[in-house]
């Protein structure tokens, strides 16, 4: 073990030499981030900053569908990594149409040969959702329809990252009326195991922190029933807000810029989906700019943007369901035991005056029988 | 001249009442109390409700009522599993018992089977209430105009027949006191009184406990129950009518029925469900009237002016008078002086 | 001289010893209740808020109290004399039943020091049975009260008030048994505004009729009871004639008694909840096969002048009477509402009802020894 650390100490040397401008400790504070955000235990950060600086720089294509750019703009503005030590150094992003180098057909051809080259190594990220109507000719890019560019680049991938709402469920474009049939990645890639990574714009963190696990141990982080890594996706907001005291206790902001509003109370009246919305947001917060940086922080209800059939579908200002009554454990059910049956000593008391009772009673009848004869006994001496 | 056995009973019975030679075991009864032209009451909508408790809460701060630990030890907060002296509104869960535990959170909220509801617990205001009818010091009062069933301690002689004769167990004593008293919902008639409203329909997020004329609510439930369960429909908040942001919800699968009606006379508090009702403890199998339309009848009949006993008074009066004369005479016949009631045996 | 006298003799003897700990225990436990509250004795809760405390206390005492009302009945009503000799124990019985309730009521209300407003004009409620029940309680105390204080002028020799109360006396008899008809009944009509909560084995609007008569069976059995026992044991006569005939009377009303409690049952269809097969059918069972039990020992005529078959009918009348009161207010009393609640009195509660009946025990022996109450032998 000491030996191997010792090795990768070396091997770190080396790569934080080749940073240029990073501190070696800058570095480790990364890793560790990441670690942590996935809940893995710290010694894990080891290995962690191993696959990040793995000279052999696992291949990234990045397919984008009907999006809006937001899930890389949320992405580039992470902080650590910074996106150039990312595509730089962790990952090697061979296609991003954003992001990459070349144009055009430069473009194109550099995906294709990267995918044959790295056949069944690649790791493949889609953002956007895919229109599914007509042949799915309402979003085409360099004369194809992104449908069949996503099954192409599905056929070799080693795993498949669908990145925000619309790519997870379908997101804005999948919200009625649906003119161009704009589907999830997974209802299209039924035969494999897709990670859905929503939210509008998904943390730029739960996205680096699943990549830099599969890197680190060869396999996805474990999965909930929606295919969403677990260490982001299993906690309701509403159980983590830190506005759950005033929920608990009835005090609810009622519209925009009242008192209760000002003074930081639940937004459940204005429509805030944190309790039917599972997500990480309340305990990692966007922006890396500090405390209360997120939707419910600043002020406005959870939308629920992570959570199908919830962000985009239900109005802005619908109630959510309250998910957190299900099973509805802290409740009192509608007759509870109550009131005191009957004791030991209270049984043994009302048996022993009982008893005493019929006892007394029976002496007192047969003495009463000879009594009664005596009399009769009297009557015919008389 | 003494009475015969036969007439002795007949004289009972007449003193007993007429239940007795009508046989009609519900045949005395008083006319139903009708319902306050200014009452005001509660739509509570158990599919509106989501448990949140801020109900709870709220009336807790303002009726200025203890918390009150049940069960574990290390319960560090209010807990209430029913009303008592120290919870004025509580609520409750049906759950199909059916499910085991480990698969709790399949249920369904609003479903009979497989699912769970919501329950409020607290004074109906009935609108012929049995604790006014049985009370007998007029510590429970009705307001004549608003309906409210109201509780004066300071008459109250803590008899508990309101607590033993209450259809819904609502009126609660405060056993473990020395100086107890009854406690119950007043409806927040203090905050009524500043033009406010309950506090539970004050705070409830979702508008399930909703404020307003009791006539306003019954139409407002009406038209919850026509509309087809899916359709959109705009809820209202805290009080039906006012200015209030109101929210907009699906219509959910509701039991097509109200539950206080008339349901023992009438209660200006309403239910709408979408499990049976006797599944949320509330009773069903029950008479279209009050049961003080029952004893308050047996008691008119027999008591009405005080008729019947004083006439039943003169009538023993005069026998007994006539037996014991009789034996006056018979004493002074016979010289005997300190006989004192009389006795010719 | 009187055809009364008092008994005489030691006060202070073992029996009575042993009363006065029962009660000293009750005490106890009475302190308690004062000092905190109902719930730290009792096992009173919402669900159960009347216990034995009120139900065999108060309606079970005050129908054991109604021996005075019976015989009343019988001497000035029916002109029985010959029931005149029953007329003094029954008046003290039904003090002591009385009076003892109205103590028992006192430790029960929760909040006892505002007693006054039942009688304050501006809060009564008329349409109260409970009202009524407390009127003539009170009422029917005083009125005991006067009929017995000849005892008491008699014993202390004021002749001439004695004389002047002999007067009005027909005026107190007649109210005397006036209020028990109207409270006797109203303590089975309380039960009724109970509605669906008590079973309809025992709901019904004759509960009223039931429970006068049943009370009126109970008084009719006290005089037995109390006489053999009085004889048994304080070693007097017996006076078996007296009983027997008063037997033959209580064999009427109580064939009455059964007549409309199970024509009622019949009537109303709530006959088969009796075989449910649960506790409230098996209380049921209980309680009218103890009415049942006097007519089976009795029907025979000769069997009346058996004082040991009088006896145990007449216990059993008044356990079936009793078990009726405590059916009806309790096993019979299912609050739905709420909660599963239940109810079995606690030690405590026991004790201090024990602890009263010891008192009335005690009662009975200082005034039979000091008082001409009893009989000449």
């Amino acid at each position: 073990m000491a030996t191997k650390i010792q090795e990768s100490d070396a091997h770190l040397d080396d790569y934080v030499s080749s940073l240029g401008g990073i501190s070696r400790r800058d570095f480790m504070k990364f890793c560790a981030g990441i670690t942590a955000t996935m809940g893995l235990p710290a010694s894990v950060s080891w290995q962690i900053a191993e696959a990040a600086t793995s000279p052999q720089r696992p291949p990234v294509i990045w397919l984008s569908a009907q999006e809006c750019t937001g899930c890389t703009e949320s992405l580039l503005r992470s902080t650590h990594p910074t996106v150039e030590q990312l595509i730089l150094d962790a990952i090697s992003l061979d296609y991003h149409e954003t992001l990459c180098a070349g144009a055009g057909h430069q473009a194109e051809a550099y995906k294709n040969h990267s995918m044959e080259q790295n056949k069944g190594k690649y790791l493949l990220v889609v953002d956007g959702s895919i229109p599914v109507k007509d042949g799915g000719i309402y979003c085409k890019v360099a004369g194809k329809t992104i449908l069949d560019h996503l099954k192409e680049a599905a056929e070799g991938a080693a795993a498949i990252i669908a990145i925000g709402s619309c790519a997870a469920w379908g997101g804005i474009p999948s919200s009625g009326p649906n003119p161009t049939g704009a589907t999830a990645v997974h209802k299209i890639l039924t035969d494999k195991t897709i990670v859905n990574i929503p939210g509008c714009p998904p943390n730029p963190y739960n996205f680096l922190a699943t990549v830099l696990h599969f890197l680190a141990f060869g396999r996805l982080p474990e999965l909930d029933a929606k295919n969403r890594p677990k260490f982001a996706y299993n906690r309701l907001i509403h159980e983590n807000c830190e506005r759950r005291p005033h929920f608990d206790a009835g005090r609810f902001a009622i519209t925009f810029g009242d008192e209760g509003h000002r003074k930081g109370w639940c937004l459940y009246k204005l429509g805030c989906k944190g309790p039917e919305t599972y997500a990480n947001c309340p305990a990692i917060l966007f922006g890396d700019v500090g405390a209360g940086a997120w939707p419910v922080g600043t002020g406005h209800p959870c939308f629920g943007c992570t959570e199908e059939g919830v962000g985009f579908t239900k109005g802005v200002h619908e109630l959510a369901d309250l998910k957190t009554v299900t099973p509805p454990i802290t409740y009192p059910g509608i007759a509870e035991d109550s009131g005191q049956g009957v004791s030991t000593g209270a049984a043994a008391l009302a048996a022993g005056v009982a008893g005493v009772a019929i006892g007394a009673g029976a002496v007192f009848a047969s003495r009463l029988g000879k009594h009664s004869d005596d009399a009769d006994e009297e009557e015919q001496q008389d | 001249m003494a009475l015969n056995r036969r007439d002795f009973l007949k004289l009972s019975a007449a003193g007993v009442g007429g239940a007795l030679c009508t046989g009609n075991a519900q045949a005395v009864q008083r006319e139903p109390k009708e319902m306050p032209p200014e009452a005001v009451g509660m739509l509570y909508d158990s599919t509106l409700c989501i448990g949140c408790k801020a109900c709870v809460a709220a009336c807790k701060a303002a009726n200025g009522m203890p918390p009150e630990q049940t069960g574990e030890t290390d319960i560090m907060w209010d807990t209430p599993i029913e009303l008592s002296g120290k919870t004025l509104n509580v609520i409750k869960v049906y759950r199909d018992e059916t499910v085991p535990a480990s698969a709790q959170d399949t249920l369904v909220k609003d479903q009979e089977q497989g699912g769970y509801a919501f329950m409020k617990r607290h004074c109906l205001h009935c609108v012929d209430p049995s604790c006014v009818s049985a009370c007998p010091v007029s510590a429970m009062t009705k307001d004549p105009l608003t309906g409210i069933v109201e509780h004066h301690k300071e008459r109250c002689i803590g008899c508990r027949y309101c607590v033993y004769g209450c259809p819904f167990g609502v009126p609660k004593y405060e056993y473990n006191e020395a100086f107890g008293q009854i406690q119950k919902c007043q409806f927040c008639s203090h905050l009524q009184a500043k033009g406010e409203i309950p506090a539970c329909c004050d705070v409830c997020p979702t508008g399930a406990s909703l404020f307003g004329k009791v006539s306003d609510l019954q139409v407002e439930a009406e038209r919850r129950l026509a509309k087809q369960p899916g359709e959109t429909y705009v809820f209202a908040r805290g009080i039906l009518g006012g200015d209030r942001p109101p929210h907009e919800a699906r219509i959910p699968a509701y039991r097509k029925e109200l539950y206080g009606d008339k349901e023992l006379g009438g209660t200006q508090i309403i239910y709408l469900a979408g499990v049976p009702f006797d599944k949320l403890g509330l009773p069903t199998d029950v008479p279209d009237y009050g049961y003080p339309t029952l004893s308050e009848g047996i008691q008119h009949m027999l008591y009405k002016w005080m008729l019947a006993p004083a006439v039943l008074l003169g009538g023993l009066a005069y026998v007994v008078h006539r037996n014991t004369r009789n034996s006056h005479e018979s004493e002074k016949q016979s010289g005997s002086d300190s006989s004192s009631e009389g006795g010719e045996s | 001289m009187s055809e009364h006298a008092p008994l005489g003799g030691k006060l202070f003897t073992k029996p009575f010893l042993f009363f006065a700990v029962l009660f000293m225990i009750a005490l106890a436990f009475l302190a308690t209740r004062f000092i905190f509250g109902l719930g730290s004795v009792t096992n009173l809760s919402d669900g159960y808020p009347w216990g034995i405390w009120i139900v065999i206390d108060v309606m079970v005492g005050t129908a054991f109290g109604c021996a005075g009302y019976a015989v009343a009945l019988l001497v000035y009503i029916l002109n029985k004399g010959e029931y005149h000799p029953l007329v003094r124990s029954a008046v003290l019985a039904g003090l002591f039943g009385y009076g003892l309730a109205g103590l028992a009521v006192m430790i029960d209300l929760g909040r006892y020091w505002q007693f006054y407003t039942l009688l304050w004009p501006g809060f009564i409620q008329v349409n109260s049975v409970m009202l009524e029940v407390a009127w003539c309680v009170m009422a029917y105390i005083a009125v005991l009260a006067v009929e017995f204080a000849p005892v008491l002028l008699e014993r202390f020799g004021f002749k001439n008030l004695q004389q002047k109360l002999s007067r009005v006396m027909f005026l107190i008899i007649a109210v005397g048994i006036l209020l028990p008809t109207m409270h006797q009944s109203s303590l089975g009509t309380m039960a009724v505004v109970a509605g669906y909560q008590i079973s309809d084995l025992w709901q019904t609007q004759l509960l009223p009729p039931l429970f006068l008569i049943s009370a009126l069976l109970m008084g009719y059995a006290i005089v037995p009871f109390e006489s053999i026992l009085a004889s048994m044991g304080l070693r007097r006569p017996l006076e078996t004639d007296l009983l027997a005939r008063l037997t033959g009377v209580t064999l009427v009303v109580t064939l009455f008694y059964l007549v409309l409690r199970f024509g009622d049952l019949l009537w109303r269809g709530a006959l088969g909840l009796a075989f449910a097969g649960d506790l409230d059918s098996f209380m049921f069972w209980i309680e009218n096969i103890l009415f049942v039990i006097p007519i089976l020992l009795l029907a025979k005529r000769s069997n009346r002048n058996h004082p040991r078959l009088i006896f145990i009918s007449a216990v059993s009348l008044l356990l079936a009477g009793s078990i009726y009161r405590i059916n009806t207010y309790i096993v019979g009393y299912h609050p739905f509402a709420g909660a599963e609640w239940h109810y079995f009195p606690s030690v405590g509660e026991m004790m201090v009802t024990i602890g009263i009946f010891s008192f009335e025990v005690m009662l009975y022996l200082l005034f039979v020894k000091t008082l001409p109450v009893l009989h000449r032998a």
